[in-house]
């Protein structure tokens, strides 16, 4: 492998890396002149462009000595984190202006991206683990970043339950180093088929731990309690970025751990896990829908529903388990599907924030007089996250379930049905938002537009959600390419 | 051709939304060329159809969502029981283009909804596909939601907001229901469905049964889920009040018929004397609460209750004979509720009043109007020689056997039925003269007397040769008579 395959090889998460740099230098050497947004938005284009790049030429290669290998996996991860942290970079410039630190903002969200980039295409613990740690350590930051009291709080929240989410991950990767005596996934994936049956608990205890740990990052129970409280404190582009690349990059570094370090549905624990997933799938639906009910700050309610959606998500976990194929395919599914979503969603949130100065939903009443725009985005993302045909977010419940449903596993169904009726009860929050957008008075009528760069992101998040719910199929073959990159 | 009867309004809507402001009233033109060219495929349709072969024609399909272990296709097709709904669809929404001519608020707003509507329910009647149909029942909504709350009057938005609520909960367990089917089965094609029913589901079928069959009884409307239904037509405007009556309500004994029974027939039988319980109750219950209204417009809307009633007691008989007489009875129903609200909507533009109390010696003014109301009202109440005396009778003939009790309950709703038809045409018809009502005009415009021409054909043409319509029912009928048979 030649110099220029391996930079090749980490293009993406380079040019993230490279971008960081660069608005760091610029701020540094022009201060309040340089243009440091466009150079965040060029970095995200190069990264996304490389990824498709890559995406064309068709690379499947181990790289930098078997730490990270790139596959269609990686590739359609890094295609949904490349295009988060873009659409967060085009929609923030003009909160970012108002930012006393924009030059830091810009640069800790890059390296926060490029190294969940390396996080997807992680094949080894100690990889692994310091592409998690520069991620979390850029993002406690971030959430702190306005250094207002709330803000600040959020930060010091996120990085003691990081930190403790940290250690417990590490525990678990020390469990799985002690058996296997490697630390590369494909090592510890042999050590796991030949092992025997007197080494079940360890390595149940083993993964526990480590769905404990990386379980912080996808918001799943029992690490979920960190997403309300820092969502709510948070400014709203950074909670964007948390609930969508960084639960995207927990579930990628969830499947990369479980199916090709554990060895997917093939081994003797794979039910184990697989029932592990089903208990905390159920856990964070119910904890997450309930807790979502009673919120009225925007951000709260989005910060529980992020909950209950990896809840829906982890279904597809726990599938995979009982020899379904469907079910990466299915995560991976979803994932993309709440990626359009949830961007759309936060940044209306975001918008509103910044118009109305306010984040309670009692505010957005007869917000389609105000801006039409932002209110039939953010109905249509909502209508998408209770799962309503015919946007994208009823494909991808229904690609899960139906995946856990296939198997015919008794404790499957169950989970499924109780997956449905926690479908219902999301709905009433949902819907209750899009009702007070539509039909409740407003207490102030006077319009408000959003910027250039705001409309885009709106305007492709809205595409994207009907476009994959109507003509789902070319995001379905990618993920089954990417689930078979994968197993 | 299917497709070109689905997409024909859109296009219409379309071109209506485009019009600049000034030439804004020329809405209604377009909306009545498109209505009008859909309805004349729809009857070439009809004509063409082939009456010697069981099952569905004119089918076009391609698959919409694959790959993820599941199909979703759009499939389009009509059978004997679909064809007669899509002839009355396109009859009434040109109707109804017809009844709104005089409309001047936001008019090419209010005729790309209208068209819209005309769309959805089209692609109920004609879906093939258990997701594709959800998708038109829940797209219905949508123009229904907004003619009613920005066209209609009284407390228009409460009305709306009912409506949706209803329909909105109805449809959420029918699409649970339709993916417990879906996943059971592998597949959400309506045919293959009906030809392998689901055996093994995730949830007992019992449950997915009246999961979905409370969404279709929602709308159908029976006792006790049809409380939105008075409000609804109160504060519509008349040709919404037409359509829902007219094809809306046909929605729900569609589905059933085309759904619930072929898929699901041994709990159909299980629970066959509930719904003719329910059935019996509901024509009874719904031609009281008729006979005390005050309101000409409620009183319709509550007789759509009890008629309504007759299809829900000719399904739960799930023999050839009740479900011929349900589908002939949503045909009629359609065209002669259709027709008695344009006739109250004419009463109510010159009077400017639906009070029963105000009206009276109405015949004196506008003959015409008179007169139409009452061939309205027999038709409706079942004089033979009418369409409403088919379908009435064959629901009953098929009905009396399986369900003695319900069907003379039902009986007996046909003799309050004349009570209170009679007796409001007595009311606000006959009766002296009056000064208030003097300068009132009998209908003289091309439109109205045009949408009331149709109606009229169309309830005594199918009442003197009903072989136009029972032959083409009893094709659609016959294969899902004879699965919910081989079922008992």
């Amino acid at each position: 492998m030649t110099f220029f395959d391996q930079v090749h090889a980490v293009g993406p998460a380079l040019a993230l890396y490279a971008g960081a740099g660069a608005v760091l230098s610029a701020d540094l050497l022009q201060g309040r002149r340089a243009s440091i947004w466009g150079l965040a938005v060029v970095a995200g284009v190069v990264s996304l462009g490389w990824t498709l790049a890559q995406l064309i030429v068709g690379v499947e290669a181990g790289a930098l000595g078997g730490a990270v290998r790139v596959d269609a996996f990686s590739i359609y991860l890094a295609a949904i984190i490349g295009g988060v942290v873009l659409a967060v970079t085009l929609a923030a410039r003009e909160w970012a202006s108002t930012l006393e630190q924009a030059a830091e903002f810009y640069a800790l969200l890059l390296v926060s991206a490029g190294s969940m980039v390396l996080l997807a295409q992680a094949e080894d613990l100690i990889t692994l683990f310091v592409a998690l740690e520069t991620t979390s350590i850029a993002q406690f930051i971030l959430v702190g970043i306005t250094r207002n009291d709330r803000s600040s709080e959020a930060g010091l929240k996120y990085l003691l339950t990081g930190a403790v989410a940290a250690a417990i991950l590490l525990y678990g990767f020390a469990f799985l180093f002690g058996m296997a005596g490697t630390t590369s996934l494909e090592g510890i994936a042999v050590w796991v088929a030949s092992a025997p049956e007197a080494q079940r608990l360890p390595l149940m205890l083993a993964f526990v731990f480590v769905a404990v740990g990386i379980g912080f990052k996808m918001a799943l129970v029992p690490s979920h309690a960190w997403a309300p409280d820092v969502y709510e404190g948070s400014p709203a582009l950074v909670a964007t970025f948390l609930s969508v690349a960084s639960k995207a990059a927990g579930f990628a570094v969830a499947m990369r751990l479980f199916y090709t370090a554990l060895g997917g549905g093939d081994t003797f624990i794979s039910q184990d896990w697989g029932k592990m997933f089903a208990v905390l799938a159920a856990l964070s639906m119910i904890v997450g829908n309930t807790g979502a009910l009673l919120q009225t700050n925007a951000k709260r309610l989005l910060g529980y529903s992020s909950i209950a959606q990896a809840g829906n998500i982890a279904v597809g976990l726990a599938a995979v388990a009982a020899g379904s194929t469907a079910g990466p395919s299915g995560v991976l599914f979803f994932l993309g599907a709440y990626a359009v979503t949830n961007v759309g969603a936060f940044v209306v949130v975001s918008l509103v924030a910044d118009r109305l100065g306010s984040e309670q939903i009692a505010d957005y009443a007869g917000l389609v007089k105000r801006s039409p725009a932002a209110a039939i985005v953010l109905s249509l993302c909502l209508v998408s996250l209770t799962g309503i045909p015919p946007t994208a977010g009823f494909v991808a419940k229904v690609y899960v379930f139906n995946a856990a449903v296939q198997s015919g596993e008794r404790w499957l169904l169950a989970l499924v049905a109780f997956a449905v009726l926690n479908t219902a009860i999301s709905a009433f929050y949902y819907l209750r938002w899009v009702r007070t957008m539509i039909l409740d008075e407003p207490r102030d009528a006077t319009p408000f537009r959003a910027s250039g760069g705001v409309q885009f992101v709106l305007a492709v998040s809205a595409v994207g959600v009907l476009l994959f719910g109507l003509d789902p199929s070319p995001l379905i073959q990618a993920a089954q390419d990417a689930a078979a990159a994968l197993l | 051709m299917l497709t070109l009867f689905l997409l024909l309004p859109v296009a219409g809507a379309l071109i209506a939304i485009a019009l600049p402001a000034a030439r804004e009233g020329e809405a209604k033109v377009i909306a009545l060329a498109f209505t009008g060219l859909n309805f004349a495929l729809a009857v070439v349709m009809y004509v063409v159809f082939d009456r010697g072969v069981e099952g569905y024609q004119f089918v076009e399909r391609f698959e919409w969502i694959h790959g993820a272990g599941f199909t979703v296709q759009y499939v389009v097709g009509v059978d004997g029981l679909s064809a007669p709904l899509i002839v009355l669809l396109g009859l009434l929404s040109m109707v109804s283009v017809l009844v709104s001519w005089k409309i001047d608020v936001k008019p090419k707003h209010y005729f790309a909804w209208l068209l819209i509507l005309e769309s959805a329910v089209a692609g109920v009647f004609l879906s093939l596909d258990l997701i594709q149909f959800f998708l038109f029942w829940e797209l219905e909504l949508l123009p229904m939601f907004f003619l009613i709350s920005q066209w209609g009057s009284g407390r228009r938005v409460y009305s709306a907001m009912k409506f949706l609520i209803y329909t909105l909960a109805g449809s959420a367990l029918m699409l649970v229901g339709f993916l417990v089917i879906g996943f059971g089965a592998k597949t959400f094609d309506i045919e293959a469905l009906t030809k392998t029913p689901p055996q093994e589901t995730i949830v007992p079928l019992a449950i997915v049964f009246w999961a979905i069959m409370l969404a279709f009884l929602v709308k159908l409307p029976v006792f006790p889920l049809h409380t939105w239904l008075p409000d609804a037509h109160t504060d519509a405007p008349t040709a919404v009040s037409v359509m829902l009556a007219g094809v809306l309500l046909k929605m729900g004994g569609y589905g059933i018929l085309r759904i619930v029974l072929p898929l699901m027939p041994n709990e159909a039988h299980d629970f066959s004397k509930v719904l003719a319980t329910i059935a019996g109750f509901s024509v009874v219950w719904g031609a009281v609460i008729t006979l005390r209204q005050t309101d000409l417009k409620r009183l319709v809307a509550y007789s759509s209750v009890s008629h309504m009633g007759y299809v829900l007691l000719g399904v739960s008989a799930l023999g050839p004979v009740g479900l011929s007489g349900a589908a002939l009875q949503m045909f009629t129903h359609g065209c002669i509720t259709g027709l008695l609200f344009v006739m109250v909507g004419m009463i109510y533009d010159r009077t400017h009043t639906r009070e029963i109390a105000k009206l009276r010696g109405l015949m004196h003014h506008m003959p015409l109007i008179g007169t139409v109301f009452i061939v309205a009202g027999l038709a409706s109440l079942g004089l033979p020689a009418m369409s409403g005396f088919v379908a009435e009778l064959t629901v009953f003939l098929g009905s009396i056997e399986a369900h003695p009790a319900a069907t003379m309950a039902a009986v007996f709703g046909v003799v309050l039925s004349a009570g209170y038809i009679l007796w409001t045409v007595e009311r606000i018809l006959h009766g002296p003269k009056t000064h208030d009502f003097h300068d009132l005009t009998d209908a003289k415009q091309w439109w109205e007397i045009t949408a009331m021409a149709v109606l009229v054909v169309a309830i005594i043409g199918t009442g003197i040769w009903p072989a136009v319509l029972t032959d083409t029912v009893r094709l659609g009928i016959e294969p899902i008579a004879k699965i919910v048979e081989a079922a008992s």
